[in-house]
């Protein structure tokens, strides 16, 4: 899992390292910090193989951070910025998917196989629910005590 | 000349292995008892060999042998000793042996403590096993091999080990987390074992639940303990980050979660037995996907190995035939065994349905969002799309509450059916009294997030019900009630608790921490969540085998001195790599985590604070859902030894209940 | 509730899950990142000129002519390696070759082309990487071609040595070139 989490290191020879950057920018509010922490974690740095804005020293990381704390500063919506990312870098930069038609699967997939999980399970219980107790279950019981009998 | 032994030992391995898979087969074929009973001894065998090559690989890097091409990429004669020994598995080769010698211990260890089995159940699983293992050492030895010399030309010095894994995270993550993935082929050779006989009942899922409660254990702490590494040593306090090869750890988790229900379903009512069987197979073939994702570098991730395609065709191969061979006989063989028992609807059987129904969609959902960029990119044509923590969020999450909810029910529940009253009693008092803390929560953390407030107030619920149910079967008497309780009841108790704490660490920790990147000259103080942070200054410093700048950083609470914190930036010297090494003011209540950043000049550095409430819950909740797996298999019924040899020799005709 | 096929219903999810996998492996390298500019203008810019910062340069002065923009850096190793193959193209074939010199220092820069080499018609400095955001650039080098009407046609990511010009970039030039003449 968390193994090898810098081979990135040997992987991305031409950039520079990706490790966590700290930048001070300042806000004039702490709400704009929030908005600014929330957008750049939620960006992905175009270069790393797969760590957020926040998390990369790579140049591009550095300059993207900028962009980011400047348009906050200058009044422009999450959305706003999110679409400045998006024309330059695609959807690769989103972390969260744009819904539209080819991402519809990716979005609603979970929720219909849920459905159907439990239209599934609703149907099984119902059919269970006439044999409690089976007989069969009950000869496998003595089996099971009889295979475990010796032990007490 | 070490090696070269290492090199030898790890091919008679590979020897055995063929053995163990053939002989008990051909034992079970021809009801030879020599045969019949080879396995314990090739086990030994293979775990012997494994073991030698281990500890010559290990002895190559102690010695600084860099004659050996994966000591000279993965060592230098700077590091300290312990992160040379370490460094056998720091990388894709070495950590490949520590999975063979897991394999291999754990194939010993199901010889060892498995004399309640009959013979033939025996060789089948010992022969699965083996089998496996075949493939294991194959990949090691003609794509993965660490024994490959750099002769006759051999650098002087060792090129290092990564700077992120010289740590003490890296020493102990890999192996647990390795003897969780691969302690899943157990039950796997379990479900195997029973498909082939014929044998899927009862006495299999008993067999099969201390091995799978112990293997998930494992899992369940290896996991946890590369969350709490990747917090303190990636240096933004992050702790998951649904990457592609977290995912991959996390899919066999869900699943072997779910194993460990619908086992005890199977063992204590016989239900769901085709269910089990499938998820048994399915735990151990995600174990082996996660493998697959992490050494292939199909999909992107920054855990990935090094990448070389041949390996991953290698495996993917090797998934084919494992995974694609067993899913195929439970198609073919498993129709025939069905047994259905009934139950109502307000059961624990129900309970765990719900349970496993839940499980198994969040995994469906977990390996969507994980192999859908590959899927957009073949069907878009090269372009490419991000899926990450906020998807994983969205969808997740609401999942895990019903989860949660369920759970808070289920340990009230009885096998068969569950009287309403009994499900219900106390329910509205009980709802009150987690309402309250839920409230005084709140006000304490003066805040009213709705996430905050409805999951604690489901996590507080889920609490307040098991320990009333614990009240109530321990009744009047409290310590003889305690004594009375099984060892089983005392795990699930636990577990059950570990969620809880898990699940509030990880909403109070995403709902109100404090995080700020600032500016900071000696004398700086910054006001958060009720700290003075006060920044003295940087002063330069040298380990073993790096230089750092180290800051020091005071923490206190109106005016009181908590702690003196020192966050560094190393450089490595000998990779020259950077890295910042954060320091965290550890509390039950919360974490003051402070990172370094860069030097601004005249004595100013960015510096990192996050104030991060009750973030060590989730990892304390993670070890305690372990520790709960491991207590359940102290349980008597699992304890016994003894033989029974003879009467299950040849399984008894009326007994054999494969008939559907 | 499921019948004898649908015991084997799991087989077929995992061979759906190989084929996918599978295709992982045909995949291109997972650092190239397509871009998002192609056929779309140049975006609009007004930056200095590396050699002389008083003359301003905007996207209207790359009109009228085939441009290769060769997107580089002093920082950047590989800039070195590709470095020969610009000069050939710069002397030998038909194209004007741009330079947008990336977060990088002016006299560094200037110093570098001396030692090396000038091929580029103009270079102009992006000093906070303005540009190349803009280009959708996210390392060095990137090489765009960008037609008479500053339509970008294609990005590079990565060295562009010779093989590179003959296989993918020469074709593409020659088509903008037709195109330019006839138009």
């Amino acid at each position: 899992m968390l193994v090898i989490r810098c081979m990135i290191i040997f992987l991305v020879m031409s950039g520079p390292a990706c490790y966590a950057a700290i930048d001070a920018y300042a806000f004039p509010n702490g709400e704009l910090r929030v908005r600014y922490y929330d957008l750049i974690e939620q960006l992905r740095c175009p270069q790393c193989l797969n760590t957020n804005l926040a998390g990369s020293d790579a140049m591009i990381a550095q300059d993207l951070r900028r962009e980011v704390h400047r348009m906050i500063l200058e009044g422009q919506t999450d959305a706003e910025i999110l679409d400045f990312m998006h024309h330059r870098y695609g959807d690769f930069v989103l972390y969260k998917p744009r819904f539209n038609s080819s991402t519809w699967i990716l979005w609603l997939a979970p929720a219909f196989v849920f459905v159907l999980a439990i239209g599934g399970c609703l149907i099984m219980v119902r059919r269970r629910q006439n044999t409690v107790g089976g007989s069969l279950s009950d000869l496998e019981r003595d089996r099971l005590e009889q295979l475990l009998k010796d032990e007490t | 000349m070490i090696i070269e032994l290492g090199h030898f030992a790890i091919i008679l391995a590979l020897a055995m292995s063929c053995c163990l898979a053939v002989l008990p087969t051909l034992g079970v074929y021809l009801q030879n008892p020599v045969l019949l009973r080879s396995g314990g001894s090739l086990a030994a065998g293979m775990f012997v060999f494994t073991l030698v090559s281990f500890i010559c690989l290990t002895l190559g890097f102690v010695n600084d042998d860099f004659s050996i091409a994966y000591v000279a990429r993965n060592s230098n004669t700077a590091l300290p000793v312990y992160y040379k020994i370490s460094a056998v598995w720091g990388a894709h080769e070495g950590s490949f042996l520590l999975w063979c010698l897991v394999m291999s211990s754990w194939t010993l260890a199901v010889s060892q403590f498995s004399q309640q089995l009959n013979d033939d159940m025996r060789a089948r699983v010992l022969a699965v096993l083996g089998s496996l293992s075949i493939g294991f050492f194959l990949f090691l030895i003609f794509t993965s091999n660490p024994f490959e010399r750099t002769l006759p030309f051999f650098p002087s010095e060792g090129a290092d080990l990564n700077p992120l894994l010289q740590d003490f995270g890296l020493i102990v993550h890999p192996p647990l987390l390795y003897v969780g993935y691969v302690g899943l082929s157990v039950p796997f050779a379990f479900a195997i074992a029973s498909l082939t006989s014929g044998q899927l009942d009862a006495a299999w899922a008993r067999w099969s639940r201390p091995w799978t409660n112990v293997a998930w254990a494992f899992l369940t702490v290896g996991i946890t303990l590369g969350s709490w590494w990747a917090y303190y040593e990636l240096g933004w306090g992050g702790w998951w980050f649904w990457d592609a090869v977290e995912n991959a750890s996390f899919m066999p988790w869900l699943l072997a979660t779910a194993l460990v229900h619908s086992l005890a379903a199977t063992e204590k009512r016989g239900v769901f037995r085709s269910w089990t069987v499938l998820l048994a197979i399915s735990a151990f073939s995600f174990s082996l996907l996660g493998a697959f994702l992490v050494r292939s570098g199909v999909l992107t991730s920054v855990h990935a190995f090094a990448v070389d395609p041949e390996r991953g065709v290698f495996i993917l191969y090797y998934l084919v035939i494992v995974i694609g061979s067993s899913l195929l006989l439970y198609g073919l063989r498993v129709g025939k065994m069905r047994v259905t028992v009934g139950f109502g609807w307000k059961s624990r059987e129900s309970f765990i349905l719900a349970n496993n129904l839940i499980l198994t969609v969040a995994v469906v959902t977990v390996l969507l969002g994980t192999i859908y960029p590959l899927m957009y990119e073949w069907f878009m044509s090269g372009q490419k799309i991000s899926v990450g923590p906020p998807y994983f969020n969205i969808v997740f999450v609401p999942l895990m509450l019903p989860l949660i909810a369920l759970m808070a029910l289920s340990s009230l529940s009885r096998w068969r059916k569950t009287a309403s009253t009994v499900l219900l009693r106390d329910q509205p008092l009980r709802l009150l009294i987690s309402l309250g803390m839920t409230i005084f929560c709140c006000l304490l953390a003066s805040t009213w997030n709705l996430w905050f407030l409805f999951v604690s107030l489901l996590c507080f619920w889920l609490i307040v019900n098991l320990l009333a149910d614990a009240r109530y079967r321990i009744g009047r008497h409290w310590f003889a009630g305690l004594l009375k309780q099984t060892p089983s009841y005392y795990g699930m108790w636990m577990a059950h608790i570990g969620i809880a704490l898990s699940a509030l660490g990880i909403v109070t920790t995403l709902t109100l921490s404090e995080e700020i990147d600032v500016l900071m000259s000696p004398g700086d103080q910054q006001q958060m969540s009720g700290y003075e942070i006060t920044f003295q200054g940087v002063t330069r410093v040298m380990g073993p085998n790096y230089s750092a700048d180290r800051g020091a950083i005071e923490i206190s609470r109106q005016g009181e001195l908590v702690e003196m914190l020192y966050p560094e930036k190393r450089l490595y010297a000998p990779s020259q790599n950077v890295m910042t090494e954060a320091d965290i003011s550890v509390s039950l209540w919360r974490d003051v985590y402070v990172a370094l950043g860069e030097s601004i000049g005249n004595q100013a550095w960015s510096v990192r604070v996050h104030i991060k409430p009750l973030v060590r819950w989730i990892w304390l909740g993670g070890v305690l859902i372990a520790l709960g797996g491991f207590t359940t298999v102290l349980d008597r019924r699992y304890r016994n030894r003894k033989v029974i040899r003879a009467r299950q020799s040849k399984p008894d005709p009326d007994l054999h209940l494969s008939a559907g | 509730m499921m019948k004898g096929p649908g015991f084997l219903l799991p087989l077929a999810g995992f061979m759906l899950l190989v084929a996918i996998l599978a295709v992982g492996f045909r995949l291109e390298d997972p650092h190239l990142l397509p871009s998002q500019m192609l056929d779309r203008p140049l975006p609009a810019f007004s930056l200095p000129r590396l050699s002389d910062s008083s003359k301003v340069w905007s996207e209207k002065d790359v009109y009228g002519k085939v441009r290769l923009l060769n997107v580089w850096a002093t920082w950047c190793p590989s800039c070195v390696h590709e470095h020969p193959e610009l000069m050939r193209i710069s002397q030998e074939e038909d194209i004007s070759v741009l330079g947008i010199n990336y977060n990088d220092d002016n006299a560094k820069a200037l110093a570098w082309l001396k030692y090396y080499g000038d091929p580029f018609d103009l270079n102009i400095s992006d000093h906070d990487g303005q540009l190349a955001i803009d280009l959708g650039v996210y390392g060095a080098p990137e090489t765009f071609l960008v037609d008479a009407r500053g339509i970008i046609r294609y990005r590079h990511v990565g060295v562009l040595d010779q093989q590179v010009w003959t296989d993918v970039l020469a074709p593409i030039v020659a088509e903008l070139n037709q195109l330019d003449r006839e138009g």
